[in-house]
C-alpha cells in the first residue's frame, strides 16, 4: 500500500504526450486526493476559478454549468482588461469518472478542440487524471504548443533558453 | 541550433503578435499585406515583425518578386521538443494551484464510496 503510494508520487509530475503524426496532446497528472473531490474541483465553479486559466488571480468565470449539454466561458483578466477568452460546451458530464468538453479560444474562432478528460482511481485516496485534447490538425496542434509561450514568457523563457542551450 | 540562433527565435517568438504570425504562416505561405490585415497595425510595422522573424530564420520569402509571399522555416518545428516543455510546465503550474485547491477544499459532501483504512 505505502510502497504503491511512494512510487506514485514518482510519477506526480505533469507528463505531456504529442504524437508526432496526431494531433493529439496528452496530459496526465495524479493528485493526492480522493476523485470525487478532484471531479468537484473541476464542476464548481467557484473551485475552477482558483486554478484553471493562465493565472488564477487574472482568471474570470462567466459561464460554468457543468452538466452534460451545458456551456462554459471564461477569460484571462489582465489589469481590468480581458486579454483571452475561451467557451465551449459540456459535451458530456459523467460524476466522477468523464468530462468531454469542446474548447475554443475566441481569438481563433473557427478553431475547436475535443477536451476529454478521464478520472482514474489509484486507490489509498489518489487520482489520475489524463486530459486528451484532439485538434484539426498537426499545425493547429503545434501553433497551440507554440502558444504555451504566451504565458510568463519573460519570466520564463530565459531561463528555458539556458535550460536548451545546455542540451 | 547555436546558442546565439536560439536566444534570437527565443526573442523574437516573446512578442505576441510575431508568435500569431508564425502560427498563421503554419498554416500556409501568406504575403505581407495578407499577414496585416487581421491587425490594427500598418504594412511597416508587420514587415518590421517580419523581418525580426528573418533573421531568427523562422520566416523566409520566396523567389515570387511581385507578391514574396513569407514562407515559414519547416525548421521552427525543431523547437517542438522546447515548446512542449513549456506547455508541459504550463499545465504543472496550473496543476498546482488545484493541488493546493484540493488541500483546502472542506470534505462537506463526503463521497459514499468506500472511505476504507486510512491507515
Amino acid at each position: 500500500m505505502s510502497t504503491n503510494a511512494r512510487q506514485e508520487a514518482e510519477t506526480r509530475e505533469t507528463t505531456i504526450e504529442a504524437d508526432p503524426n496526431l494531433p493529439i496532446i496528452r496530459i496526465i497528472r495524479d493528485f493526492d486526493a480522493p476523485r470525487e473531490k478532484v471531479f468537484r474541483a473541476w464542476i464548481e465553479p467557484e473551485l475552477v476559478a482558483q486554478w484553471l486559466g493562465p493565472k488564477s488571480s487574472e482568471m474570470r468565470i462567466d459561464e460554468w454549468n457543468a452538466r452534460t449539454g451545458g456551456n462554459y466561458r471564461y477569460a484571462a483578466v489582465k489589469n481590468g482588461e480581458e486579454v483571452a477568452a475561451f467557451y465551449g460546451s459540456f459535451h458530456e458530464v459523467r460524476p466522477n469518472e468523464r468530462l468531454v468538453q469542446t474548447f475554443t479560444w475566441e481569438g481563433m474562432p473557427d478553431g475547436v478542440s475535443l477536451e476529454t478528460m478521464t478520472f482514474e482511481d489509484l486507490g489509498d485516496g489518489r487520482t489520475r487524471t489524463i486530459g486528451l485534447s484532439l485538434v484539426e490538425n498537426l499545425e493547429a496542434r503545434d501553433a497551440i504548443m507554440a502558444s504555451g509561450m504566451d504565458v510568463g514568457v519573460n519570466e520564463g523563457y530565459e531561463k528555458l533558453d539556458a535550460l536548451l542551450a545546455h542540451n | 541550433m547555436s546558442e546565439d540562433r536560439l536566444s534570437r527565435v527565443f526573442a523574437a517568438l516573446a512578442d505576441p503578435t510575431r508568435r500569431d504570425i508564425v502560427a498563421r504562416l503554419a498554416v500556409g505561405d501568406a504575403t505581407v499585406s495578407q499577414l496585416a490585415a487581421p491587425y490594427n497595425v500598418s504594412i511597416q510595422a508587420v514587415s518590421k515583425h517580419l523581418k525580426v522573424l528573418e533573421d531568427a530564420g523562422l520566416v523566409s520569402r520566396s523567389q515570387d518578386a511581385q507578391r514574396r509571399p513569407r514562407h515559414l522555416e519547416a525548421e521552427v518545428f525543431d523547437m517542438m521538443t522546447a515548446w512542449i516543455e513549456r506547455y508541459r510546465r504550463q499545465a504543472e503550474e496550473r496543476y498546482r494551484r488545484l493541488d493546493a485547491v484540493l488541500a483546502a477544499m472542506d470534505d462537506d459532501s463526503e463521497p459514499t464510496t468506500n472511505k476504507g483504512a486510512t491507515s
